[in-house]
């Protein structure tokens, strides 16, 4: 079944900014899905319109079925939203933000206090929970986003950077959670900055640029497509007199006396990498990739739709 | 999810939450109009008004008894819906309504039954300190409530329009200072407009707080300077506008949604 399906979707502003130029999209159910884009690309706008925070100039949205147009309240009943910026009321404690969250969605006020109690355990803020919103640290805060935003368990959750100024160690604690929960069924689609969370978490990817989706495919289709793989090598010994060189493929440039940058075509094994290097009597003792893979990707398909417009 | 039962439950959920709002900080909204009274009561019921003498056959503190109730009702009703909603505006909370299945008619009966409730309670607070000044009996029960609850009403829905249109706090300040206040003084809570010259007098009658102090005053006292049909059916009109322009506004997402 498809979670959402999005067609020819259009939005400009009433001050004349076209935001989104009519794009299609479809997510599946349980698919854990990335829409990447740079800011102002139409990321926000198109979540906004899909979650009924923003009127759409034309187009058609559908959730796990539902029209928007014709039936709102039960697409709205199926989503769960993770905005990008603190939208809960500061001054009210953690418990009645979640509680009155189940309550709007229509959950009785005795099961909404039951879910208030796992949602806050489970994001590991129940031991906050009767103090004010305003105390938390910014950590806190992303975990009570995403512990409202489940209170009525949505079948698609939709998070708009919920990791953006989170410190690694809550950012993987989230990953782990997010990860939990779509294995448990929900329907995930996340927008990020971070690549690496993206290659990380998701299994679809969609990228959206001045308003129109430029691609659209698995994480694994898409990482197929790199043509080279850049990594940075830790040299076991230094290589004062080394020069730039293009041996059998492989590019290898000097970034300082014990650091070689080595671009590996798609058609080379790494095996004969190591088998060059060394044959050249050069030690390797460390190895890692000197780009983020979908970062490299982002940034080609980017590159070549602007070409694209260009011409 | 039935629709009779998830509104039943949000309806629920945002009086309770507007509740609970104005509870938590009582110090700033329900004690102020109460002290107000009391000194209204002080200096022009027992210092200046000994000095008036009668008004439509009562003692001048008597006479302006059921104005200062309903001044206060009309002034606090409108201030708690004007400031939490533009708050949850201002503060982006109010998305989680808009994201929420939620219909416009039960957010806004939550806004507009929280903003009663603490009219409700301000007016029994007001009352019970008239009570240590004048020596008040209720001429009509039924009338005095419902003049009490449709004002309320009345004054939340206008709250209501004020936060969907303001964009800073200088604008839920705006139309209480320069509309409201002027109207309510204007509205016969001190003087009877018998007194005024008849130029006066014709122009007060456009004034919409005029009915609701003189028909409150007739629940009272049993006195009143404009028809009670008149009154009621002003009151009434005023709410229906009020109401389907609030649900237009919100439909359209005016002030809430890009």
């Amino acid at each position: 079944m498809i979670a959402l399906s999005i067609r020819n979707l259009q939005k400009t502003y009433a001050n004349g900014v076209v935001a989104l130029r009519g794009i299609d999209l479809d997510v599946q159910q349980g698919d854990f899905f990335a829409l990447l884009g740079a800011n102002g690309a139409g990321k926000s706008t198109a979540i906004g319109i899909i979650c009924s925070l923003v009127n759409k100039s034309s187009g058609s949205v559908q959730v796990f079925g539902h029209d928007l147009d014709r039936d709102p309240v039960a697409v709205k009943q199926c989503i769960g939203l993770v905005p990008q910026e603190f939208n809960f009321n500061q001054f009210e404690p953690l418990e009645e933000i979640v509680v009155n969250q189940a309550g709007y969605y229509g959950v009785e006020r005795g099961e909404a206090f039951r879910r208030a109690e796992i949602c806050l355990r489970q994001l590991d803020l129940w031991d906050k929970r009767r103090e004010m919103a305003r105390s938390l640290s910014g950590g806190m805060k992303r975990r009570l986003m995403i512990a409202r935003a489940l209170a009525h368990q949505p079948k698609l959750l939709i998070l708009d950077e919920p990791t953006a100024g989170v410190d690694v160690e809550i950012r993987h604690a989230m990953w782990g959670l997010l990860r939990e929960i779509n294995q448990q069924g929900t329907t995930i689609i996340l927008t990020t900055h971070y690549l690496e969370e993206a290659e990380r978490m998701c299994r679809h990817i969609g990228i959206i640029n001045q308003g129109e989706i430029i691609e659209r495919s698995s994480l694994s289709q898409l990482l197929n497509k790199l043509n080279t793989q850049c990594y940075e090598l830790n040299l076991g010994k230094d290589l004062p007199h080394f020069s730039d060189q293009s041996v059998d493929g492989f590019v290898l440039s000097r970034l300082n006396d014990l650091t070689l940058q080595v671009e590996v075509p798609k058609e080379q094994s790494i095996n004969n990498l190591f088998a060059l290097l060394s044959k050249r009597g050069i030690e390797v003792v460390g190895m890692r990739s000197a780009q983020n893979r979908l970062e490299q990707l982002y940034m080609d398909i980017v590159a070549n739709s602007r070409k694209g417009a260009a011409k | 999810m039935k629709r009779p039962s998830l509104n039943r439950i949000a309806f629920q959920t945002i009086y309770i939450k507007e509740v609970l709002r104005f509870m938590r900080i009582w110090l700033q909204t329900v004690v102020p109009p109460g002290v107000t009274t009391a000194l209204y009561f002080v200096i022009f019921g027992n210092l200046i008004g000994e000095r008036i003498g009668e008004m439509d056959g009562y003692s001048y503190i008597e006479f302006i008894v059921p104005g200062l109730i309903l001044m206060s009702v009309i002034t606090s009703s409108y201030s708690n819906v004007v400031s939490s909603f533009y708050f949850s505006k201002f503060g982006h909370h109010v998305e989680e309504l808009l994201v929420s299945p939620v219909s416009n008619w039960v957010i806004l009966t939550g806004y507009i039954c929280g903003g009663v409730t603490r009219g409700v309670v301000v007016g029994i607070l007001v009352t019970l300190v008239s009570l240590l000044f004048a020596d008040v009996s209720i001429h009509s029960y039924g009338l005095t409530l419902a003049v009490f609850v449709l004002t309320s009403v009345l004054f939340s829905l206008a709250g209501f329009i004020n936060a969907i249109y303001a964009n800073s706090f200088d604008d839920i300040s705006i139309v209480p200072t320069f509309v409201l206040t002027p109207l309510t003084y204007l509205g016969g809570v001190f003087y009877s407009i018998q007194l005024l010259p008849e130029f006066w007098q014709t122009l007060s009658l456009v004034n919409p707080v005029l009915y609701m102090v003189n028909a409150f005053r007739y629940g009272i006292l049993g006195v009143s300077d404009i028809n009670l049909g008149v009154a009621f059916t002003i009151i009434l009109l005023f709410i229906v506008v009020l109401a389907g322009f609030s649900l237009s506004l919100l439909r359209r997402g005016v002030g809430i949604k890009s």
